[in-house]
């Protein structure tokens, strides 16, 4: 057994850095349905956004390459998030399926106009200065950035949870989230609710993407990728539920991870077979926030 | 008619401290015209709930025709004869009377697995009779949302009598009808045969009386008295109970039916 | 909502004339000629098309027939069950690897492939469909966007079976008695009788007391569950069948093109083909055809001026269609037919 994690320390590390980054993400997307009931397809177009200003900052050559596309990431997640409530607000009152095919369509366009500026080829970023190397760690060399990585995404969910959890910010989150009359119930106007929601929410979606890029880099089709993972975070671990994201990004992290170094053909296989064996015993997640929704 | 069709034992249903239903033991027999009276929050829809299977109960048994259904899921009640009128419309409003009948009585024709509509002659033929019965024949055609209220509410009981039921509950079928519609509705229900067990509640005391061969009084989740409509009429406990609430609170929704035979 | 405008009509034409209900004979016999005789036409129109078009054009028209089956499958599961699915093309992918693998290494003779390719499919959609519909809501948008991306990496990684990223390519031409359908007229003719065949199959189904059963809890499922109904069971079956469609499809797909891509199963086609559903009117059955033939005619058209970028098209389409075209191509003509009936009743 010690041998086996020896051998797979590297793997370990790289699912908790995996872990950390999705869960900055599903955060995001698990509160802005739960809160407000909006399926949020373009959240993996935001993440790639964030992660071609990462190339473009050129963020590996200066910390202040790398402060400014964090600064602009998040400057854009807040006015995509905006504008996105906004558009979503004549279609409050539709079925569920006219947001998420309005957002499927923004991520297409913002896909496309992303490689449209990008070209197609992979763009690899290095990590800031003195982040760019390696560690030794229990025998086993390991990058810097994604040790960093990892306290960072520990960092910030442990403020996401100190917020959701002990102020009263954090109170009307967690009540709407059970009560979606809640928000208007208690006289607040639900759409300045959705517009900080959603502008946050994408904020980290955007600011995960320049964290993600040194490890990722920046591609065609890695938004979906990412935001397959991050569906499948939320779905595992319970709409608008921030432990539940907490949790599921972890298992994904681990999963993901040591799917694809042991068994890379069946990686995805493994990942589905973690999504079904959850939902066959929990079919609402591991910490259901909403109960019932259709 | 003495085999007991329905039994309840000890039914309860509890939300946190508030018990709505508490307690309730009643035994309808087959081919009973049984109806369900008290004030309005006595517990009478949520019991039908727990019949009907839309609600789990907290605790007691539910016992079909001498078989436990307590655990069964709804719509395998209903597969076993257990049929409802709701007090609130639930129907499907884009589609047209007929085919709203037609859903319910597909089930019992087995042409539902049938891919050629031809099939569904006899399904068909059941739903124009019973168009016919409640007298929405001329309106087969007229999508739901078109209805008025008490058109409705016939459509209600035509499906509900569309599945064929052994036991029919009927929450407060004559509702927002006209003297004239709700008339043709007892017509209708006293015409059943005896095959079909009713279970009804009615603030109407009228419709009550002129169908019921048996009465329940449910007063704030528990059972106050079942009797013949005769003792009903008689039992002081019942008076008191309806003096104690008081009769606007009984019958809050219906001032026009005040002029209760019960005193 | 979608109700409101409808009823209205219907309750104005009602309101004028309420004891005119239509004699049964003689408007079934009409009906029948009203849409029999424009089918037919379209038909006959269709079959002889390759003997006056070039074989570009009767091409275009074999794709647009394949997009057009595999979006009135979806319409089965968005349209009349309520399921709105956006990963359909996970079984569209599946049957097309199917057929092609089917005809390299065994046979390519009619109708084997495509028969084997839609039994798959099916087969696909009774694995993975269980969890989708079980779980129901938002979660069966969810699951079934991650079912599509599972079945495109696999397609992807499992490159000794599917030939990888470079797609399955070399599949031979059909063959109908041992002969090879190599003009591009004789594989029409092969793709519009399998077409055909699926469209009577699925507008039979829709039309079927099944069909009135998934409608019905599409609508409410409450009370179908009080009418003695297990939705479970019944949005499951529609999901496998229409997987079987999609499946059918996708055989008739590789038949065509005789080259199978990853992306064949993937999110992009999920959304074209969900695009042309909802682009023609979900529920309609008719709609999607529509809405497939515009979507397929617009990408060949403008996707190779777009140097590559055709799902920028298509995703200002989708943001487009939400707001102008909330039911579709079949909202608009919704609106001819009603005031047809509202003039008949008071005639």
């Amino acid at each position: 057994m010690a041998g086996w994690f020896d051998a797979n320390l590297v793997s370990i590390l790289n699912g908790f850095a995996i872990g950390s980054l999705l869960f900055i993400l599903a955060v995001g997307l698990s509160i802005v349905f739960g809160m407000m009931d909006v399926l949020n397809l373009a959240h993996g177009a935001f993440f790639l956004v964030g992660s071609y200003l990462a190339v473009s900052f050129v963020a590996g050559v200066s910390w202040g390459g790398f402060l400014a596309a964090l600064a602009v990431a998040a400057l854009f997640g807040l006015l995509a998030g905006g504008v996105l409530s906004g558009m979503t607000e004549p279609l409050a009152r539709r079925p569920i399926l006219d947001q998420a095919l309005l957002t499927l369509g923004i991520s297409l366009i913002v896909a496309e106009v992303l490689s449209i500026i990008y070209g197609n080829n992979v763009r690899s970023v290095p990590g800031p200065p003195g982040l760019d190397g390696s560690v030794q760690v229990a025998g086993s060399t390991y990058p810097t950035y994604r040790l960093m990585l990892i306290a960072v995404g520990l960092l910030l969910a442990l403020v996401v949870w100190l917020v959701v959890e002990r102020t009263s910010i954090g109170a009307l989150v967690r009540a709407s989230v059970a009560d979606r009359e809640m928000v208007s119930a208690m006289g607040i106007d639900n759409r300045k609710v959705k517009f900080a929601v959603l502008g946050i929410g994408s904020m980290l979606a955007a600011v995960a993407g320049v964290l993600g890029a040194p490890v990722y880099g920046a591609r065609p089709g890695l938004d979906k990728t990412i935001l397959i993972l991050a569906l499948v975070v939320v779905v595992i671990g319970g709409l608008g539920s921030v432990r539940g994201a907490l949790i599921g990004a972890l298992v994904i992290g681990q999963v993901e991870s040591l799917g694809r170094a042991l068994l890379p053909e069946l990686a995805s296989f493994i990942l589905f077979g973690t999504l079904a064996l959850v939902l066959i015993i929990r079919p609402r997640g591991l910490f259901a926030g909403k109960v019932a929704h259709s | 008619m003495s085999t007991t069709l329905l039994s309840l034992s000890g039914v309860s249903r509890h939300y946190g401290a508030l018990r709505a239903v508490d307690d309730v033991s009643i035994d309808v027999p087959a081919g009973a015209r049984h109806a369900l009276i008290g004030p309005n929050g006595a517990g009478k829809s949520t019991l039908f709930k727990l019949v009907t299977g839309s609600m789990p109960v907290s605790a007691g048994t539910v016992t079909l025709d001498g078989t436990d259904i307590t655990q069964l899921p709804e719509h395998q009640r209903a597969r076993r004869g257990v049929s409802q009128t709701l007090q609130h419309s639930s129907l499907f409003l884009s589609q047209s009377v007929q085919d709203n009948v037609l859903l319910a009585a597909q089930r019992q024709h087995r042409s539902r697995r049938s891919l050629l509509p031809r099939r569904q002659a006899a399904a068909r033929d059941r739903v124009r009779g019973l168009l016919v019965d409640v007298g929405l024949e001329a309106r087969a055609d007229t999508p739901v949302a078109a209805l008025s209220h008490g058109e409705r509410r016939q459509l209600e009981v035509a499906i509900a009598l569309a599945c064929e039921p052994k036991l029919l509950l009927l929450d407060e079928p004559a509702a927002g009808m006209s003297p004239a519609e709700s008339s043709r509705l007892v017509g209708l229900l006293q015409s059943l045969p005896a095959s079909v067990t009713l279970v009804i509640v009615e603030h109407d005391l009228d419709v009550v009386f002129a169908l019921a061969t048996s009465v329940t009084v449910l007063h704030l989740g528990q059972v106050l008295l079942t009797g013949s409509p005769d003792e009903v009429r008689a039992s002081a406990a019942v008076q008191e109970a309806y003096l104690g609430t008081g009769r606007e609170a009984l019958f809050l929704d219906h001032p026009g039916s005040t002029q209760m035979e019960v005193s | 909502m979608s109700v409101v405008p409808d009823s209205s009509t219907d309750a104005s034409g009602v309101g004028a004339d309420p004891r005119t209900g239509p004699a049964p004979g003689p408007s079934r016999a009409a009906r029948l000629a009203t849409r029999g005789i424009p089918l037919l036409v379209l038909l006959v129109l269709l079959a002889s098309a390759p003997l006056f078009a070039a074989p570009f054009t009767a091409n275009t028209l074999s794709r647009i027939l394949i997009f057009a089956l595999f979006a009135v499958s979806l319409d089965l599961l968005v349209g009349i069950t309520g399921l709105p699915s956006l990963g359909h093309a996970a079984y569209f992918g599946v049957g097309a690897y199917t057929a092609g693998l089917v005809s390299i290494h065994w046979t390519s003779a009619a109708p084997v492939p495509v028969l084997l390719a839609a039994a798959v499919g099916a087969l696909a959609a009774v694995a993975t469909g269980w969890l989708a519909v079980r779980s129901g809501g938002v979660y069966f948008l969810m699951l079934t966007l991650a079912i599509g991306e599972l079945v495109h990496q696999l397609a992807q990684s499992l490159s000794s079976v599917t030939g990888g990223s470079n797609g399955l390519f070399g599949i031979p031409s059909v063959r109908i008695g041992g002969e090879p359908l190599t003009l591009a007229g004789y594989v029409y003719w092969y793709v519009l009788a399998v077409a055909v065949l699926g469209f009577l199959g699925l507008w039979l189904v829709a039309r079927s007391p099944f069909g009135a059963t998934l409608r019905g809890i599409r609508d409410n499922e409450p009370r179908m569950r009080s009418l003695g109904y297990s939705p479970f069971r019944y949005k499951y079956l529609a999901f496998v069948v229409a997987g079987g469609f999609a499946g059918l499809a996708g055989g008739l797909f590789a038949a065509l093109v005789r080259i199978v891509n990853p992306s064949d199963a993937g999110f992009t086609t999920s959304a074209l083909i969900l695009l042309a559903v909802v682009l023609g009117g979900a529920g309609t059955l008719w709609g999607p055809v529509l809405g497939a033939a515009v979507v397929v005619l617009v990408r060949d058209t403008f996707g190779p001026q777009l140097d590559g970028h055709g799902p920028l098209l298509l995703g200002v389409v989708f943001v487009v269609a939400v707001y102008v075209l909330p039911r579709g191509f079949a909202g608009l003509a919704g609106l001819v037919p009603g005031r047809r009936r509202s003039t008949g009743g008071t005639a």
